[in-house]
């Protein structure tokens, strides 16, 4: 267990450096990046004396691996910059986010473990069925939905007609508010889930060993729950592990559309500031929170399957 | 071969609207940006306006089949980059191994650990908002499907006869990679680039909605959703026809996919999945 | 004579397929006395897997059996419910599978795949269960099998997992043992090992054993009688010593004459091994008549018109139309 996490982080902060690094050149040497002083209609709106004085101040002029090592070296010590907008750490800013987004992003995912893994496996035990066809047609749409768009209409349906459910924001931060934007944001994932459950379930239907299972003269029933469920498990999680990654880019619409206070509304608000320190913390927090996903995922695998354990 | 059912289904809705786009001025009943007429304002669907008008008296159903063209030239082009990128990457990768081939995975892996949508809301942040950093936002951002599958590809066909043979006859390593390997691997990467152009067309519709893609006047299907969110309750319309516009699409895109996959690529049910 | 254990009677194996229908198996027929060995012979797609399934009860979609009769110790399984096919399987009827490798679960410890038989069958509970696992293991001599219960099937030798499936299959003294090519995936040094381990096994439980492989030499060693089939039928079926000395359809010559045979080669010289010409047909495509006839040396035009019958010959039986 150890070793594997040890391995695991081994992968996980070089990674996380290349996207240090990533983020870190966008930012300071494409055009329009930090401050150009620029509006969108090309004119200057910022006094060239005022922004040579904030270049001075922030040390733009340094050579670039100055600036880079300057800047990882304060990454270290958990600090992000300092905000353009509200001046305070961007640390801070993002803080207070991170609850509310875990919150939305692991609702979201376990609504689409519990909808998706249960579709998919109802379709595989009767391929060719009713239950089969509704669920791989639901598969389909749900990928090709937009998700900001299903949110849309949820929140036209369940809250604005139907007054079941608060339209937007994150009120007390209960269940009540969570839903919508959780079903919204889940429905890629279900999708996504509902058809990998059932390829892997009718592929370890196919294996030899189930074979050897029902020639041991078990009921269908007990085939499933003693050998299938954890085999078709293990390729399960592998996408969950991977889904967290898209749904945390479409956390930043849904978060917006339901004026969630997410790292991901955080992160709009600051690009149509032009807060690039608050935008490039809010990546960077992104990005270690998937990664960090991942190696639980990693760890996840030990626990379901001895083979990683020993080889 | 066989054409499953969900080949003609997906290719008969892409076909469409493809068709919506190119004929656009013809099927159009009003100019999508100058016949705006207060008059008119916010009128539910009826005979005159099948899908209703928007709040400056706009024709939805016009504005939805001007917007087919900007929602399927950022899909198709932003998936032609990301193709190119991929291909390229993943072949000259996986032919020539070595240094070359840690650099691209290495590349490769940079891209899955940044969720892309949040990586082209980066790059659209620091472009700006507009048509060209949207192609741009969208078409750099996710490459790595098919650079995988390509290099993956070429690793199991490198060894195989015509290739071997085609050395042995002292060709290019550029020449046996775009006349021998890659007219063999077109299949999935058809594939791929089809599925792609869905997601493409998702994501356009997100940053349009977040308001940093196609600016009004001129109508994107996201930036209708995007003026059409804050007039739910009143004109509820406005939301529905732009986003089922979306969806009808981006579905013909993945049952076209999934229909072509199992025609082209037959091995590989669960591969993408 | 008592009753035979199992018979199987003039059965018909369909497949469903494209919107035709094949028969993948045609007029098979044998019969298994208690305790007894038999054997069945041929290249692989001769149908004679799928008649082990048939037997078993597991054929699965598109397979199906068309007609005949499978009589099991007197009662007739080829149309019992599932829920009776489910208490044979296990409690009278054992497999084997031929690749040790994929027939385990990999995420399931061995000696809870081996109790999970005393649980359906002998409504053992689990801690009971383990105890006749570790028994169980024991019997089929893999060492230390207190600690190898625990094991998961991949931290075990390809021999030792097939000793685990052995294990299983003869965990509920069934009367009849199918072993569906049980050493074609092991080292030849684990072979002889494996057999003889099942041949005792099978001899102190008085356990009936049928013997599916393409290998006529294992089969003839093991088996008191051999049935060899060709494309989905039984082309000949006799003693498995007369069946080398006097093979009768020249398929089975064909076998005979592909062996290595010790002591040959001082006597004839260096000579090449004999081979078959030829393929086995695919199952859409047999050809009318007799269906070895595109690769039979002695084939005359009879043969490519009319399928031969069945001949009675002493002990056995042979279907060609110029048998000896």
């Amino acid at each position: 267990m150890l070793l594997v996490l040890v391995r695991r982080l081994g992968n996980v902060i070089p990674t996380l450096l290349a996207v240090i690094a990533l983020v870190f050149l966008l930012f300071s040497v494409l055009p329009g990046s930090f401050i150009s002083g620029m509006n969108e209609d090309g004119r200057s709106v910022i006094d060239p004396a005022v922004m040579e004085r904030m270049r001075k101040e922030m040390g733009l002029d340094d050579p670039l691996y100055e600036r880079f090592a300057k800047y990882v070296g304060k990454l270290a010590t958990g600090d992000l910059g300092t905000s353009f907008r509200t001046r305070e750490p961007v640390t801070k800013l993002i803080a207070v986010r991170v609850w509310p987004s875990l919150k939305l992003v692991f609702a979201a995912m376990a609504f689409a473990i519990l909808v998706g893994v249960t579709l998919g496996f109802l379709a595989a035990l009767k391929p060719g069925s009713l239950i089969d066809t509704v669920s791989m047609v639901t598969a389909i749409s749900g990928l090709s939905l937009s998700q900001f768009w299903f949110g849309l209409m949820l929140m036209y349906l369940f809250a604005l007609t139907l007054n079941w459910l608060p339209s937007f924001g994150y009120g007390d931060g209960g269940l009540r508010n969570l839903i919508l934007p959780a079903i919204a944001l889940g429905v890629g994932p279900m999708a996504l889930l509902a058809r990998t459950t059932r390829a892997a379930v009718l592929d370890v239907l196919n294996a030899d060993f189930v074979r050897t299972a029902r020639s041991k003269g078990m009921s269908e029933r007990l085939v499933v729950k003693w050998h299938v469920l954890r085999n078709a498990l293990v390729l399960v999680v592998t996408i969950v592990g991977l889904q967290f990654g898209s749904l945390m880019g479409q956390a930043v619409v849904v978060e917006k559309l339901f004026a969630w206070p997410g790292v991901g509304s955080l992160m709009v608000d600051s690009v149509f500031q032009r807060d690039m320190p608050a935008v490039q913390g809010c990546i960077l927090m992104i990005v270690l929170f998937f990664l960090l996903i991942n190696t639980l995922v990693d760890l996840a695998y030990v626990v379901i399957d001895p083979r990683i354990r020993y080889g | 071969m066989k054409w499953g059912t969900s080949t003609w289904v997906g290719g008969s809705l892409v076909a469409i609207a493809i068709g919506v786009a190119v004929f656009a001025p013809w099927i159009a009943l009003t100019d999508p940006v100058m016949d705006a007429n207060l008059m008119n304002a916010e009128l539910p669907p009826s005979w005159e306006f099948p899908f209703g008008t928007d709040a400056q008296g706009r024709d939805i159903y016009s504005r939805i089949c001007y917007g087919a063209r900007i929602s399927l030239t950022v899909g198709v082009v932003s998936q032609i980059c990301n193709s190119l990128i991929g291909v390229t990457l993943g072949l000259t990768a996986g032919f020539w191994g070595g240094w070359w081939d840690d650099v691209v995975s290495g590349l490769t892996n940079l891209m899955l650990a940044i969720p892309s949508l949040v990586f082209a809301l980066a790059i659209m942040a620091i472009l700006g908002p507009g048509l060209v950093s949207l192609v741009i936002a969208l078409g750099l951002t996710s490459w790595s499907y098919s650079c995988r599958i390509a290099r993956a590809q070429v690793l199991s066909l490198k060894s195989q006869g015509y290739v071997q043979a085609a050395r042995i006859l002292g060709y290019g390593d550029f020449r046996i990679m775009f006349t021998q390997v890659l007219p063999n691997i077109l299949g999935p990467l058809i594939v791929i680039a089809t599925l792609g152009m869905g997601g493409a067309i998702l994501a356009e519709a997100a940053l349009s909605f977040l308001g940093l893609g196609i600016r009004p006047p001129f109508p994107s299907w996201g930036s209708m959703l995007s003026e059409a969110r804050d007039q739910i309750r009143a004109a509820p319309w406005l939301s529905v026809f732009p986003g089922l516009a979306i969806f009808f699409t981006v579905l013909g895109l993945n049952l076209l996919g999934d229909g072509l996959r199992d025609i082209l690529d037959p091995q590989s049910q669960t591969r993408r999945a | 004579m008592t009753a035979p254990l199992l018979k199987v009677d003039d059965l018909h194996i369909t497949l469903e397929g494209d919107g035709a229908s094949y028969n993948a198996v045609e007029n098979v027929s044998f019969e298994i006395g208690r305790g007894d060995a038999f054997g069945l012979v041929g290249e692989s797609g001769c149908g004679k897997s799928i008649t082990a399934l048939a037997v078993m009860g597991l054929l699965r979609r598109p397979l199906g059996i068309g007609k005949g009769r499978i009589v099991l110790d007197g009662e007739e399984i080829q149309n019992a419910s599932a829920a009776r096919l489910r208490e044979l399987r296990g409690s009278k009827i054992g497999m084997i599978f031929q690749e040790p490798m994929t027939a385990l679960n990999p995420l399931s410890p061995v000696g809870r795949q081996i109790a999970e038989m005393f649980v359906l069958h002998q409504s053992a509970s689990w801690s009971e269960a383990m105890d006749r696992a570790e028994d169980a293991l024991r019997q089929v001599r893999v060492p230390s099998p207190e600690r190898r219960i625990r094991d998961f099937p991949h931290q075990l030798s390809g021999g030792m997992r097939q000793r685990v499936m052995i294990a299983i299959a003869l965990a509920c003294r069934p009367d009849l043992l199918i072993a569906d090519e049980p050493t074609t995936a092991l080292d030849v040094t684990v072979q002889a090992e494996i057999i003889d381990l099942m041949a005792e096994l099978c001899a102190a439980k008085g356990t009936a054993i049928l013997m599916i492989s393409h290998d006529l030499g294992l089969v003839a060693n093991m088996c008191r009688r051999v049935a060899v089939m060709y494309a989905g039928r039984i082309v000949e079926s006799q003693g498995a010593e007369a069946i080398f000395a006097t093979p009768r359809h020249p398929y089975t010559k064909g076998l005979v004459d592909s062996l290595p045979r010790l002591g040959e080669r001082s006597k004839r010289g260096r000579q090449r091994l004999r081979e078959i010409s030829g393929v086995v047909p695919s199952i859409a495509a047999y050809p009318s008549g007799c269906r070895f006839n595109p690769r039979c040396p002695s084939v005359t035009d009879i043969c490519r018109s009319a399928a031969p019958d069945v001949t009675a010959l002493g002990d056995g039986l042979v279907r060609c139309h110029h048998h000896e």
